[in-house]
């Protein structure tokens, strides 16, 4: 049965008029105002079911009891119970060990793998680049080209301890001087060819004079031969990987006013587990020792 | 006398702010104070000029003039605040528009975002206000408007309100409080200006002529009155010296943050929603030529709307050190102010009932009515935002941005451009406008401009949403932020063709009533009414 539309009854005007305009007297549209005592009826109950009203000495906790830092507390408190014989697991190996543990080991599912991906995406990322692969002054992770040593211990106090983080007692330190403050220009730009002969990156012919430039002033870190030392954080002087580019201007800067990068100490602000986690990681990308 | 009185006040204005240039602590201060030299010289020399005049007679009838003006400042306005917007949305897909080498950061996204939304909300939208509340009110109370050349100070100190905060703003200083990014100083001004527009708006509804205020002048009562109150107290601070742009603000830590938000969501509310109401209660009756459809709902959805927006800020600050208490608060007023928003939309488009079939033939007409849709659209889409369950999808991502454009450029624009459509031919005594066929175009690609924007950033922003909470098995996070950057480039990309798409409607716009206000209009409609014996 088809309804009888509804009769169009002409509603009269208010009777103003401003500037040629009339208001209609039509009521409130039923709908409208039915959703509007729906949705105060609604904030009522909810204000009842969730803390709502602020009194003296605390808000009305509300009859579900929810809180907000409560619910986030409930969900980390279900995984780390989850997680902790695995976490246990982690701190207790050797950190050789742990790639190839039965219980944490593996890539893709293992949990170290999956938990220092986690942490470096998090934290790390954002100097390293998602892939590891660095930029214009933070070390690509994915060559066996390390500044202090590849191996999972080396990867491990570096991220603990950090790079020049000054208010870690064990961070990493050295300093490569500003050589700009002792030597004449011309002894630097020296210097620059004779560094871009060792690694081939120009054509430069090493002479005498500049060999000895370099053995005086250079070699005491970076080695006779230019390989560099990790143990002061040295580069390889040798290879075509430079961490700051590789143009003779670059490289002039470089020497002039020397370079410091900060990296920061991850311990106390990550745990112990996450840090193994994250050395296991960074290890399995490539450069790993 | 009147002439010297001001002129020994501008000496005094110019001789200050010299002082200040010479004492000047930072760029910015020192730029703006540069910039008060010249503006109050100028008026200094003009004043000048004037003393020993005879007093002009007093002038009598509507005050248009800086109603014209407002329109012309608002289109110039509009097609600013736009094109840095498309410029910004680029950015963000191509970094390298950032033009750091060039010009050393001052044109980077983070000094030319503040720009754009003030130069689209205060400078567009604040214009546009200004223009048509001015015209309104003497209509509607068929009075001239209260206090002479009050108004013209109103209209020129809000320009140059928005030409020091623009300069701030690319130089660097910036008090950090979104949507109120201008330092102490400018705050200061803008107080003064906003206090002699409420005095214009209130003195002429006070001396009018009608017996009832008419709806619109509600609303925009209540805008201007509100965005006082929100501006004093949201920019209460400190200046660290007179003669620099830096302040530290009263509050800190969360009380801070909901100030802040306190003000930013009522000038949504009562900036963007409320004066653009009283916008709509006046040009669509008009542009329909029919009765407002209910007198009652008006009156009850005002009032609910006034009542209700106020405590929705907290909202903005789920899930943060806000107290829980506070969140509800900020969630439940917002569920409830749907249907008090709505009440705008069913009184605009009822208005229609009876003259549907003028949407065919009136293009001005079908921008009002897509304005409206797009207001019932995103004050639903608002409450339901504010739902915690759904905020913790989408706060921090691109729908945010989404639902903030489909609700500016839908409505606020598109109500706006409605509105300088039937101003400018009645402002310009012109029979027409120039072209309706650029009116259509207009409408086309700024309708279409609209949805390429929101529905890209609706995917962007659930995307980013989906892929920020994506944990493993294991409980690990799967996504670094990067990927989620990453993700979005295309989405970012069409992003910016939908900003394009909308400026060219504004250019085209721009251009159309440029030509209406010179009488091109009236020699093609003759051209174009060929019916008519020529004479």
């Amino acid at each position: 049965m088809a309804k009888t539309p509804a009769k169009k009854e002409e509603v009269g005007t208010t009777g103003h008029e401003w500037d040629g305009i009339e208001e209609y007297n039509n009521p409130l549209p039923r709908w409208w105002l039915w959703t509007t005592y729906a949705t105060i009826i609604w904030g009522i109950a909810y204000m009842i079911a969730y803390p709502a009203i602020p009194l003296p000495g605390g808000a009305t906790p509300g009859v579900l009891g929810y809180s907000s830092r409560g619910e986030v507390a409930a969900d980390i408190a279900a995984i780390e119970e989850m997680n902790a014989p695995l976490v246990a697991r982690i701190n207790e190996l050797e950190l050789t060990e742990i790639a190839t543990d039965d219980l944490v080991g593996g890539e893709a599912d293992g949990f170290a793998y999956n938990g220092g991906k986690a942490v470096f995406q998090t934290f790390c990322a954002q100097c390293h680049g998602a892939g590891a692969g660095g930029f214009v002054g933070y070390p690509s992770l994915t060559d066996d080209d390390w500044l202090w040593g590849g191996t999972i211990e080396d990867i491990h106090t570096t991220i603990s301890y950090g790079i020049r983080h000054e208010t870690n007692l064990d961070t990493r330190i050295s300093e490569m001087p500003a050589f700009g403050e002792f030597l004449s220009k011309e002894e630097i730009a020296d210097i620059v060819e004779y560094v871009g002969s060792l690694s081939g990156i120009n054509e430069a012919v090493a002479t005498e004079e500049n060999e000895m430039l370099f053995l005086d002033n250079c070699a005491a870190c970076h080695a006779d031969d230019g390989t560099g030392d990790r143990f002061a954080g040295a580069p390889n002087l040798t290879d075509f990987i430079w961490l700051y580019g590789d143009s003779p201007e670059t490289l002039i800067e470089t020497v002039t006013y020397s370079r410091a990068g900060v990296m920061p100490a991850w311990e106390g602000r990550l745990s112990e587990s996450q840090i193994r986690q994250a050395a296991v990681y960074i290890h399995s990308l490539g450069g790993g020792e | 006398m009147q002439h010297t009185i001001k002129a020994v006040l501008l000496g005094v204005i110019v001789l200050a702010a010299a002082f200040a240039t010479n004492f000047a602590r930072d760029l910015s201060y020192q730029v703006s104070a540069i910039v008060i030299i010249l503006w109050a010289g100028y008026l200094f020399i003009r004043e000048i000029g004037k003393i020993g005049n005879a007093p002009t007679p007093a002038e009598t009838g509507y005050m248009d003039g800086v109603v014209r003006a407002g329109v012309i400042a608002t289109v110039f306005w509009g097609i600013t605040g736009f094109t840095v917007g498309v410029w910004i949305a680029f950015q963000l897909a191509f970094p390298v528009l950032n033009l750091s080498e060039l010009t050393h950061g001052y044109l980077n996204f983070g000094r030319l975002r503040p720009l754009h939304t003030s130069a689209v909300i205060f400078a567009f939208g604040g214009n546009a206000l200004i223009a048509t509340s001015f015209y309104v009110v003497q209509r509607t109370s068929a009075a001239r408007l209260f206090g002479g050349n009050l108004a013209w100070f109103v209209f020129w100190g809000y320009q140059l309100f928005i030409v020091l905060a623009a300069l701030s703003y690319v130089l660097g200083a910036s008090q950090s409080r979104e949507y109120a990014e201008p330092e102490w100083y400018i705050d200061l001004w803008l107080t003064i200006v906003w206090v002699a527009y409420l005095m214009v708006f209130a003195g002429t509804i006070y001396k009018r002529k009608e017996p009832h205020i008419y709806v619109a002048n509600w609303f925009y009562l209540a805008f201007i009155i509100t965005i006082a109150m929100l501006h004093i107290v949201n920019n209460m601070a400190v200046p660290v010296s007179i003669f620099g742009s830096k302040s530290v603000s009263l509050f800190s830590g969360v009380q801070d943050a909901m100030t802040q938000w306190w003000y930013g969501h009522n000038a949504v509310g009562f900036f963007l929603t409320a004066g653009f109401l009283g916008m709509m209660y006046y040009f669509v009756p008009k542009q329909a030529n029919r009765p407002v459809f209910s007198y009652k709902l008006s009156i009850v959805h005002f009032w609910a709307l006034i009542f209700l927006y106020i405590w929705a800020g907290p909202h903005h600050l789920h899930y943060t050190a806000l107290p829980d208490w506070a969140q509800t608060l900020g969630m439940v007023m917002s569920i409830i102010l749907w249907m008090p928003s709505w009440g705008g939309m069913i009184n605009g488009l009822m208005t229609l009932s009876g003259a549907w079939d003028k949407l065919r033939t009136d293009a001005v007409l079908r921008i009002m009515v897509v304005s409206i849709a797009f207001y019932g659209m995103s004050t639903f889409e608002g409450p339901m935002m504010a739902i915690k369950a759904v905020n913790s999808l989408s706060h921090y991502t691109d729908w945010t941005i989404g639902h903030v454009h489909s609700g500016a450029l839908g409505w606020n624009g598109m109500i706006s451009f409605g509105a300088l459509y039937f101003l400018v031919p009645r402002l310009w005594f012109r029979k027409g406008l120039y072209s309706m066929k650029l009116v259509n175009y207009h409408f086309w690609l700024a309708t279409i401009g609209i949805v390429l924007y929101a529905s890209a950033m609706w995917v962007s922003g659930i995307m980013e949403g989906l892929m920020w909470r994506e944990v493993d098995a294991q409980g690990f996070l799967v996504n670094a932020f990067s990927d989620t950057v990453v993700a979005k480039y295309s989405l970012l990309v069409i992003r910016g063709v939908g900003g394009l798409f909308y400026l060219t409607g504004a250019l085209i716009m721009a251009y159309n009533l440029r030509m209406t206000m010179i009488g091109a209009g009236d020699a093609t409609s003759k051209e174009a009414t060929t019916a008519v014996p020529a004479e």
